[in-house]
Parts: C-alpha cells; structure tokens; sequence
C-alpha cells in the first residue's frame, strides 16, 4: 500500500499544528463556534448528540496492522475502546473530546493517518473496491488512481470551501463494489475501442434528500487527463453550484437543473481552457504511486488445499463460512477473507480495540500485514493463503467476526442513527439488531440468499436505504419513531433508486414487515433468483399488495 | 481594518467608491462591477488608479479582456462557506494574466489566508478581531503541496522527480 | 402529579457532553438536576446560557420540555424521545461494555 514520503509526513505534520491552533483558539475564546464549525468539520470532527464524534480518513479502505493497531489505541485511550467503520471506508469514534483532537492527531500522524477533509463542504475520502487489486474481474487495480487523486484533491487551495461536500469513487472491476453510480463523480478503468485504458466518468449521483444515480459525462477518459478533467468538474461546480439552500448545493442539483448535455459542456469548456502540461502528473510519479500498490510476494501454492477440503468435510459452521464470507482470488492459492462486523444482535460497523488489536495481528500471520474496510462496514484480508483458512476462521470465530452472512439479510448498513447522531429523526441499530435477530438461523438466512437490506435513521441516508434492495428509513410521527420500506434499489452495476413501497410501520410492526416481504419474495422466486430480481421481475404492486392486505 | 500585503501591514490608499459618487480627481479608487459595465469610456483618461470589486456571484470573464485596465481587482467573499473567490482568483491570475493587486475583502480569517494566496491574492482585508502576528504566520501554514496552483510553488509530483 | 416545564441543555464545549442549565447559573450533567422553569422564565435561562456560550463553556443551547414532578419541583424527564436519548446515553450497549 501507499507509504509516506517526506512531503507527505511534513503535509500532516502542518495539519496537525494548524489544527492545534485552531483548538486551542476555540477553547480560549479567540474564534467563534460559527467560524470553527466548517474548520472542525473539515478536520473529521463533529457535535454529535452526547459528545463530539471524529472520523477518521482510511483512503480508499487500505490499512497496514500499524494502523489498525494505532486505531486500537486510540479508541482505547481517547474513546471507549471502540469504533465505528462507515460506509465510506472510514473509522469514526464515538467519544473524543475537543482537548484531545489534536493529539489524536498527532498519534495518527506517527502513522501516516489524518482525519483531513473526513466531513465539511470539501472533497471527502476517496473510495474504491474493497478487493481493488486481488479481485478476478478487475481490468486494472485503481488504487494508484485513487492515491493520486487523494493527493490531488488534499488541501486543495481552490476547492476547500465547495458549496458542499463532494464524494469520489473508483472502481476497476465489472462488479461494482465501490456504489460509483451514487457519488459526487463515480470513476470506472475501462478500454476503449482502441484497446486503451481510461475511465468511463460519472456525475452527479448521490442518495440523501434527493436521490440520483450518477449521469455518464465522459464515455472515455484519457489516463492523462483524470487530474485536468476533474479539476474542471470541480471549477464548474465551485462556481456555478448553489449557495442559496444548502439542501440544493450538492453538485447532483446543478447537474439536474442544467441538464447532463449543458452541464456536460460547461466542463469540456473549462477542460480545453486549462493547460494541459501543468496537470500533467508525468509517468516517473504515476510509476512511482504504482510501485506502492504491486502484487505482494504470493507464494507458489495449488488452488487445491488439503487442510480446506479436510475441515469442510466435517465442519458445517467452518463450510458454510467458506461458502458465504471467502472469495475467489485472482493469485491461485489465494482467498479474500470478509470479516463480518454484522454479528448475531451487534451494531453494524462497530469494533472493539481489542479486535482491532487481534485483526491487526491475523492480518501480520495471514495476509502480509494489510486490511481493508469495505462500503458494506466489514473488514476484508485480501491475501490469505488457502491452507490458512481453517487456522484463520477459529481464530476469526473466537472474535466474533466469523458469522456467515456477507450480502445477507442480516449484512446491514446501518447509519448510527437517534442512538448517535444529532440529525437522526429515529433510531436505526436498533432494528438492525432486531432483523439480525429475526433471521439469526443459519439456514433461513442462507436459503433467503443475496438481499441488500440498508437502515437509515433520517432522510440524509447516510444509511444508504435508497439504494439498498431492501431500504428502511426512520421518520418521527407524532414524537413516535415510524419506518418507511423502499424496494427496488442497488448501488451496483445494476443502480437504481428504490421505490417507497407504502405507509410507514411502527418500530414494533417492521420486522414482521421485513419478514413478510422475504416470505413474498421465496413465494415467488424462480430458481436463484435474486430478491432483487423477483421485485424487478414482479413490481411493486404484488409486494405491496400482498405486505399490506395480509395486515 | 488591518490590510496585509505580501505578508506586511500596509496601509490602505484605495477607496470604496459608491454608485452614484464622481469618480473624477486622482485618488485610488474601487468601482462596482455594475459601474464599469455601465459606463466604461468614462474611466479613459482618468488620472489616478483604478479598482475593480466583483461579488462572489459576478465571474471574472465579465472584466477577461479588460484586466489590464485595473490595478486592482477586489473579490469579495461574503461569508465564511462561500468560496467561489477562490476559483475567481485563479482565473484572473493563470487565465486572464491579471498583474496587478489581487484583494480578498469581506469574511477573511487566518485560516484562509494560505488557501487565498495560493489562489493568487496577494492582498487581504482581514476581518475585524483577527490576530494580526498570526495572520501574518498563517500564510506560511504549509510548507509543501499536492497541487499546482496560481502561486510559485511546485507540487510534490514534480518536485518528488526534479533531480 | 406531573407538569411540563421548560429547561435549558447544550453540549459542554471541551469534551461535548450534554449539560443542563442548573441553579446559580452552573451546569449540570444530570437532567433530574437541572433547572426547569416556565415558558416565559424560560427566555431569561436562555439569557444565562447564551453568558456561557460567550464564556467558552457550552455551545448551541436550545429549550426542551421536560415533565415535572409537582411536589418536587424536580425534572423527571424530556418529553421528546429524542431528548430522553440525550439525557439517558445510546439505548443499545457500546460493544466494549457487553
């Protein structure tokens, strides 16, 4: 992964003085809570309802054991010994105070993290595939690309004070892991006719309020000009996107009310009036930020491996987590581990130092010191030789983070939701907990097969439930917390923005709810049909008909 | 009100001037936008500098082909969040070759100071209560970056490869 | 008996916490300790937080209704479920504490 140079560490370092400087004018008096707001937040660091909350930045989900060990500690000695990935690869903690934010700072700096531009109307991390350089059908790694533009967009002079926050993403593989079709510009490698590599360039997609799948503005992207053309979506954006209503300022507005073709033209007119050569990385830095992210040293190994084909023969738990949570690998011999932060009754995405601690050191035995944290809140070991697996799944099981359930009902996303967070309207780990629990039966739950159930506790949905194949959104009625099902939607390649299927339940009645539409859904299936593609196949006036009426 | 120049207090000889005021005589004066595009002949021959101050909301091409007219060009950010001066300030300096003072006025902190002079303003109002010493140390808060912009320095990806 | 008041609460500025105005112009992490008033005595607990904001203490007060017990004259708990979560900490277990 990508390692630190001189520049990089002295960046950080004047970060953290900067920050401290700031903090410390707050606490005295000397800056006003208005004015330090848009600086705390565009330091990662936010009000929450009982304390302030601090995410922290994991460019495009790669952690090295050291960090993770060091967001261990951290949680351990300035939190309540844990922590909360999110659905943008980040780890967010729950209980900082303000005194402490810059020598967390300054912890993380010792090893080369930062919380730079995690919140506030700036460019945030930018995300990519979890399994970005061991996944079979990736084209090319977009890691390097990804790295690149984190730099590019780091502090970037003109474009820190953007109307609002801007997200990228980046994927390389036909599957899309990276939910680029609901990101501020959603980045994919691809060949043209030819046969060169560039990105397809999407823009203007986006969930909360007012939900859009990215528009294609850029059919072919040259590699050269991924940093000239992105700095021309962002000058057209910074100047032309709404100042007027902040819940209008997102660039998917002003993409929506020019229209992809004019707002398309803005850009490709600001993109021929900037200078070619002074964004032009050059191949020396692009070979350089490749060099980083090279195959690691596989070992010669068969795919074939005895101690798996063993264990699987009498171990039905160990078989079907190899079934469920193990993929394949493109380096044979190899395996993608995914360790589920979704366990029986847990919280979505939240982890103990203590694990953190424990996944730091099976990721230094079995996967060359790397971890990954993903879109979907889990954590994956990227490298993990096949005769390690059954080592590895007793020493993940005795963590709690074996559950068999990757892209189960009870693999949820989950915003903090009215337990955390100052904008929720109602709670949302709650009924994640209680679906988990609803479908906590192994064989239930697999039979269910693939369903993308995601939980937001108000309509910012940071939960993601427009685009979960099953959503679920939090409202207050009457002081009451209601819960409101969309179905229909996906953040993958097959995007598209779920439909509210009827009037709200209570929080008591929507499990049952939940439990009514699979019941639907394997009524109807047609042999491995999708949840998905049984209500894409049905509509939504069979689910709706049949969820409502039985009531 | 402190005026920083190039990092040092100096003091302001410009002036504001309302709509509807003469600009005859020779001080230094600042013209709205909407006065110069209303009656620009009027300033030929004039004896004394001219200034021109663009709201966050006026771009720069309005006054592209006339830059040279000016020896100021103020831009003013109205508050806090609204940062469309900054992509204003590039493009009068690295597009339209604007040479002469580039002012930030209006809600201007130390905390934007570094950003601001890397947009190409060497000029800035500071607002009222801001810490001048620290001000002036505040436009030296990075001493390295990732990306070009309208001032001198080099981004790491070149210097990371110059020999 | 139960009445609604109306008391102030507010995040401690240094570590965030949620605080209650209390008497003698002190805040108080307890919300059965703090000080509930009438709608219109309320603008002047207002007035006392708006001091603390000034004085680096608190930041964003705003008003919540609390119940009341009547021969007490001691808070019992917000109104709003919202406030009650504010006043009480997450209603599911931190993962470190299970």
């Amino acid at each position: 992964m990508y390692q630190y140079d001189q520049t990089d560490h002295t960046l950080t370092r004047e970060r953290v003085t900067e920050y401290r400087d700031q903090v410390s004018r707050r606490l005295d008096g000397n800056i006003s809570e208005d004015d330090f707001r848009p600086l705390r937040l565009k330091n990662g660091l936010y009000m929450q309802l009982h304390a302030y909350m601090l995410r922290v930045g994991i460019p495009y989900g790669m952690m090295s054991s050291d960090q993770l060990r060091m967001l261990a500690y951290i949680g351990r000695k300035y939190d309540k010994g844990y922590g909360h990935f999110t659905t943008r690869q980040n780890l967010q903690y729950n209980w900082p105070t303000l005194e402490d934010t810059p020598d967390i700072l300054e912890n993380l700096a010792s090893v080369e993290m930062n919380a730079i531009q995690t919140s506030g109307n700036v460019n945030r991390n930018v995300t990519s595939d979890p399994l970005a350089g061991v996944a079979p059908d990736e084209l090319e790694d977009p890691r390097p690309y990804a790295e690149i533009i984190r730099q590019f967009l780091t502090l970037h002079p003109e474009f820190s004070w953007l109307p609002r926050k801007f997200k990228v993403a980046i994927t390389g593989a036909e599957d899309d892991r990276a939910a680029i079709n609901v990101h501020d510009i959603g980045l994919k490698l691809l060949k043209n006719e030819a046969g060169e590599t560039g990105f397809r360039v999407l823009v203007g997609g986006g969930l909360g309020r007012s939900p859009f799948i990215g528009k294609v503005i850029r059919e072919f992207l040259p590699k050269d000009d991924l940093i000239r053309y992105i700095q021309a979506i962002l000058r057209v954006y910074n100047m032309e996107g709404r100042r007027d209503n902040m819940f209008k300022a997102r660039i998917k507005i002003l993409v929506h009310e020019l229209g992809i073709e004019k707002f398309a033209s803005l850009v490709e007119e600001e993109f021929q009036a900037s200078e070619e050569d002074v964004l032009f990385l050059g191949q020396a830095e692009e070979d350089r930020i490749k060099a980083f992210f090279a195959a690691p040293d596989y070992a010669d190994l068969s795919d074939d491996s005895p101690e798996v084909i063993e264990m699987s023969s009498g171990n039905e738990a160990f078989a079907q987590w190899l079934e469920r949570n193990v993929l394949a690998h493109k380096q044979a011999g190899y395996s993608i581990v995914n360790l589920s932060l979704k366990p029986l009754g847990g919280v979505p995405g939240d982890i103990t130092s203590d694990q953190m601690d424990a996944v730091a050191g099976l990721a230094d035995t079995f996967s060359f010191g790397q971890i990954r944290a993903t879109h979907r809140q889990n954590l994956v070991l990227a490298d993990v030789a096949k005769k390690d697996l059954p080592s590895l799944w007793q020493e993940l099981v005795d963590l709690n983070l074996a559950t068999p359930n990757l892209d189960r009902i009870s693999d949820i996303i989950c915003c903090p939701g009215m337990d955390y967070c100052s904008l929720a309207t109602a709670r949302s780990i709650p009924i994640a907990k209680r679906l988990s629990e609803r479908f906590a039966d192994l064989d239930t739950l697999l039979n269910i097969g693939e369903i993308r159930l995601n939980i937001s506790g108000c309509i910012n949905a940071c939960g993601h439930h427009h685009v979960g194949h099953i959503g679920i959104l939090g409202v207050e009625k009457n002081g009451e917390e209601f819960y409101q099902i969309t179905l229909g939607g996906s953040s993958s390649e097959d995007a598209d923005i779920g439909q509210i299927i009827g009037p709200a339940f209570s929080s008591e009645d929507i499990i049952d709810a939940v439990e009514k539409l699979v019941g639907i859904y394997i009524s109807n299936r047609e042999d491995d049909e999708r949840f998905l593609d049984t209500y894409r196949r049905l509509g939504k006036a069979v689910f709706k008909e049949a969820l409502y009426d039985a009531a | 009100m402190t005026l920083l120049k190039n990092g040092e207090i100096v003091e302001d000889t410009w002036r504001n001037l309302a709509d509807d005021e003469d600009i005859s005589g020779e001080e230094s004066i600042i013209v709205s936008l909407d006065r110069w595009q209303n009656e620009p002949d009027k300033f030929n021959g004039r004896n004394g500098a001219l200034g021109i101050r663009l709201e966050s909301h006026q771009k720069p091409d309005a006054i592209a082909d006339d830059v040279e007219r000016f020896d100021l060009i103020a831009l003013d950010f109205p508050v806090l969040p609204d940062g469309r001066a900054f992509s204003h300030g590039r493009l009068l300096r690295e597009r339209y070759g604007f040479k002469g003072e580039l002012r930030a006025v209006g809600k201007v902190i130390q905390d934007q100071l570094y950003f601001m002079q890397r947009c190409g303003f060497d000029a800035v109002e500071l607002s009222e209560g801001e810490d001048v010493a620290k001000s002036i140390a505040a436009l030296n808060a990075f001493t390295v970056a990732y990306q070009p912009a309208a001032d001198d320095i080099i981004p790491a990806y070149k210097t990371r490869h110059d020999a | 008996m139960k009445m609604t008041l109306r008391m102030v609460t507010a995040n401690r500025l240094h570590d965030g916490a949620v605080v209650y105005l209390a008497a003698d112009d002190d805040w108080t992490r307890n919300v059965e300790s703090g000080l509930a008033a009438n709608t219109e005595d309320a603008d002047k607990l207002m007035t006392t937080a708006e001091e603390a904001v000034h004085n680096q203490l608190i930041v964003a007060p705003y008003l919540i209704d609390v119940e009341v017990d009547v021969q007490s004259s001691r808070p019992v708990r917000p109104i709003r479920f919202r406030e009650q979560i504010r006043a009480k900490g997450p209603t599911i277990f931190a993962p470190a504490a299970e």
